[in-house]
């Protein structure tokens, strides 16, 4: 028994027991993430992709769909909450783009881009953090962790195994693997899903290097959700409700 | 786990490496859940420590009355820093944010020995005994009144129950009066007289008390639990420590009735750490439950099963928030759950799950014994019964005082010798600072709600530094869970920093308000939602004390510059100063 609900004003259905996220996917509407991925369970740590439900915010993520809902996503004031929110992860870091790896299919990266993020506003922190290059096939780079804990999930959902978890709390909050000499002394694959799907450069698969020329990476190409947003010119072409 | 944890502390007194794989290893776990939950509580630690864990208490009321100079005893007498451990292994030195003790401050833990009252010259006497005898127990202090002389809990630690009630601090209650009028009744008839009472949570939200339990009732699952919150660690309260101490008896009946009325069989009194200390003493009150057929099986011969177990936390604020609650209950680090689905319908393991502050659950047992029409009659429609609030700071009268909600804060605190203040902190450092002209306003869920906690702060304090030190508080403290709250609380820290070393402008107060707003709106929990409130209600409310800091010249540079920092380098290198800058 479908739902219906509005996002923007927009006529979205979904089923009972989808996320706001779920639905907007299926209809080709983009609401920006971090820490989400369609094959991970949900999160809720970045709050990237925190909507208006009602007037409340809610992260889309995990917030169910309820009927006659009315769903604000892209509208300035979300937009400007969540370049806050992007900006608030790039000065807690170590954001280096100009010589990352990552640049260019970065997802954190691409949606700076895609919210307009400019200079940031925020003082920068400049954390001492390591990096862990003790495994041969992955490497480990705190700098670039932005804690959404697709590793640390996927590790457990999706490989099977038990490899990152997290130490600390506040600002002192970080991955921790599941062997006292670091990534290497783990069962870590360089063909693991929690490695795949890290947003960021923080997890990556050694000897890749600069594989794609700038101007031929994911995100040169088009914004980020764009593949999402794709879904909707298709569903319309085809006469379908979103 | 939490438990485990515990064990591991008492006998060895930390958690090193070989030990995270041990543990994982017997509870056939991994490693890094181990390293997860060691590394989240302030009490646990993964480096030796020493015999003796001294915890000075950073409150900034514990600072008003002198903290520092306590500090600086230890510093002198042991030989070392914060944060270290003398050589010979018998003491560390560490400080701890808030204990429960702002009424006879400054305080401080020895283990889970509490210390109050101290001074420069009781310093020195606790490391000259604990040097001699390496023993706790030669630690001589006079006993506390009430319950604190207790056989089984000896502490120095004063009651200072200042004003009774007619609700809780009246007269007293037979063990097992109210039980048995609850259970002469249906559970829905409980929860009834509980929703005539228009009953409200006692820890600072103010939840109706009987929706919750209904909510609870309808849920679906094989077993259900019953919690009482006895975290309490939002600065400036106390209460709580007052009513386990003097009360315990009515919290344990108040949860077995919760049980009744909700189908659960289990309880859990989730006691924070700094309350080890009232451990044994709430040990035998259970015991002398059970001996009565008050907890346990078949309970008065109604055929109704509830017993209670207690969970010690570890040092985090956060874990009064009650799915960080429950997570730390599971043995997890305590982070708050995402929601929904709520505890009433998926808490503790999963479970349908209640959780009641600890003055909720003795509210409750005197309204099943005296009736829901009479605790109505306290307090106002919107806000019935008493409350109890704990007063601290600059007033003649530090303690608790149980009043009738809608009581306005300038009786409370006419009533604790602090009229002449020039601010008051209502409801702890997630609270709101009120400014003289509002002390005619309500203590009252739909006015100035609080836990119960009330600082007041004198003509002469310095608000900034107040701010300051709440400011601190929350960014020690988050959980780390979600960006806003994380980077955000350091963030405010820094904003605020910059104000109170009069290099801000008037930018930096738009700044300010603005953070705050992205925290209170993008958070996850309450926590940081509620972190930037300090900041907000003094912007607001005390906006002179900021604008009186500012620094015109300071518009010249960049918001985050700051000129002396940039030159030290320079001028080290140059072995003079800047000349440049001479004028600065």
């Amino acid at each position: 028994m479908a739902l219906t609900f509005t996002i923007d004003g927009v006529e979205v259905r979904g089923e009972p027991g989808q996320t706001i996220m779920n639905a907007a996917d299926r209809a080709g509407i983009y609401i920006p993430r971090l820490c989400a991925h369609e094959r991970l369970e949900p999160h809720g740590s970045c709050r990237v992709c925190v909507v208006l439900v009602d007037g409340r915010p809610q992260p889309a993520c995990i917030q169910p769909i309820a009927e006659g809902a009315v769903v604000e996503n892209h509208t300035p004031e979300l937009t400007s909450l969540r370049r806050q929110i992007v900006e608030m992860l790039f000065i807690e870091g170590n954001h280096y783009c100009m010589f990352c790896e990552r640049s260019g299919s970065c997802e954190l990266q691409a949606v700076a881009y895609r919210l307009g993020m400019m200079n940031p506003r925020y003082p920068f922190f400049y954390p001492a953090r390591p990096v862990d290059a003790t495994h041969p096939e992955v490497v480990l780079d705190h700098n670039r962790c932005i804690l959404c804990a697709r590793c640390v999930r996927g590790s457990q959902q999706l490989d099977h195994k038990h490899v990152y978890g997290f130490a600390r709390r506040g600002l002192e909050k970080h991955i921790t693997v599941s062997s006292r000499n670091g990534l290497g002394g783990t069962d870590t694959a360089r063909d693991d899903q929690a490695v795949a799907l890290c947003p960021v450069g923080a997890l990556m698969r050694k000897r890749v290097g600069y594989a794609v020329p700038i101007g031929r990476r994911p995100f040169d190409q088009q914004p980020i959700g764009s593949e999402i947003e794709a879904r909707r010119d298709q569903a319309s072409k085809q006469g379908e409700p979103v | 786990m939490m438990d485990v944890l515990h064990d591991v502390h008492r006998e060895v007194g930390h958690v090193s490496s070989d030990a995270l794989d041990i543990i994982a290893r017997e509870l056939s776990i991994t490693r890094v859940e181990v390293e997860s939950a060691v590394s989240f509580y302030s009490f646990f630690a993964q480096a030796p420590r020493g015999r003796f864990v001294i915890r000075l208490c950073s409150d900034i009321i514990d600072r008003m009355y002198g903290v520092e100079r306590v500090a600086q005893a230890f510093q002198q007498e042991l030989g070392i820093d914060f944060g270290q451990t003398t050589a010979d292994g018998l003491f560390t030195l560490a400080w701890t944010p808030f204990l429960g003790m702002a009424d006879q401050a400054p305080a401080a833990l020895i283990n889970e020995k509490v210390v109050v009252n101290l001074s420069t010259d009781s310093a020195r006497e606790i490391v000259k005994v604990l040097r001699e005898t390496s023993d706790l127990a030669q630690l001589k202090f006079p006993l506390g009144s009430g319950n604190n002389r207790h056989p089984l809990v000896r502490s120095m630690v004063k009651r200072n129950l200042r004003q009774s009630g007619p609700v809780l601090f009246g007269e007293s209650m037979e063990p097992g009066q109210a039980l048995q009028q609850a259970l002469a009744m249906s559970p829905v008839e409980v929860i009834d007289v509980v929703k005539v009472a228009r009953l409200r949570g006692r820890g600072g939200a103010g939840f109706p008390t009987g929706m919750k339990w209904e909510f609870t009732r309808a849920a679906e699952g094989p077993r259900k639990y019953v919690i009482a919150n006895a975290d309490e660690g939002e600065p400036g309260t106390f209460k709580d420590r007052v009513l386990l101490t003097e009360l315990p008896d009515l919290m344990f009946e108040g949860m077995t009735i919760a049980g009744y009325a909700v189908g659960s069989a289990n309880g859990i009194v989730y006691l924070r750490g700094e309350y080890t200390y009232l451990l044994p003493f709430l040990e035998h009150g259970l015991a002398e439950r059970r001996r009565q057929g008050l907890l346990g099986k078949n309970i008065l011969g109604h055929g109704f099963d509830f017993d209670i177990r207690i969970q010690l936390g570890a040092g985090a604020y956060i874990c009064g928030e009650e799915t960080a609650l429950l997570s730390s209950c599971e043995g997890l680090r305590g982070d708050p759950k995402n929601r929904p689905p709520f505890p009433a319908q998926k808490g503790y393991l999963g479970l349908p799950t209640v959780v009641n502050n600890v003055e909720t659950h003795c509210c409750v047992a005197r309204i099943l014994q005296k009736g829901g029409p009479w605790f109505s009659k306290f307090g106002t429609p919107g806000s019935t019964g008493t409350k109890l609030f704990s007063v601290a700071g600059d007033c003649d009268g530090p303690g608790v005082y149980e009043l009738p909600l809608g009581t306005k804060l300038s009786e409370l605190l006419s009533l604790a010798g602090a009229s002449g203040v020039k601010a008051v902190q209502v409801g702890g450092a997630s609270g709101q600072m009120v400014a003289p002209r509002d002390f005619g306003r309500a203590l009252a869920f739909d006015d100035l709600a609080t836990g119960g906690s009330i600082m007041a702060f004198g003509p002469e304090r310095d608000l900034l530094e107040i701010v300051q030190a709440f400011v601190d508080f929350f960014r020690d403290e988050s959980c780390g869970y979600c960006t806003p709250c994380r980077v955000g609380n350091r963030l405010m820290q820094l904003g605020l920093e910059k104000i109170q070393q009069g290099r801000g402008g008037l930018d930096d107060l738009a700044y300010l308000r603005e953070l705050g707003t992205t925290m209170k709106m993008m958070s996850r929990c309450g926590l940081g939602q509620t972190a930037p409130n300090p900041v907000l209600s003094t912007l607001q409310n005390f906006q002179s004390e900021y604008e009186g800091r500012l620094n015109p010249a300071q518009q010249r540079f960049a918001a985050t510059f700051d000129l002396d920092k940039a030159l030290v380098g320079a001028e080290s290198i140059a072995q003079h100063k800047s000349l440049y800058f001479s004028s600065r």
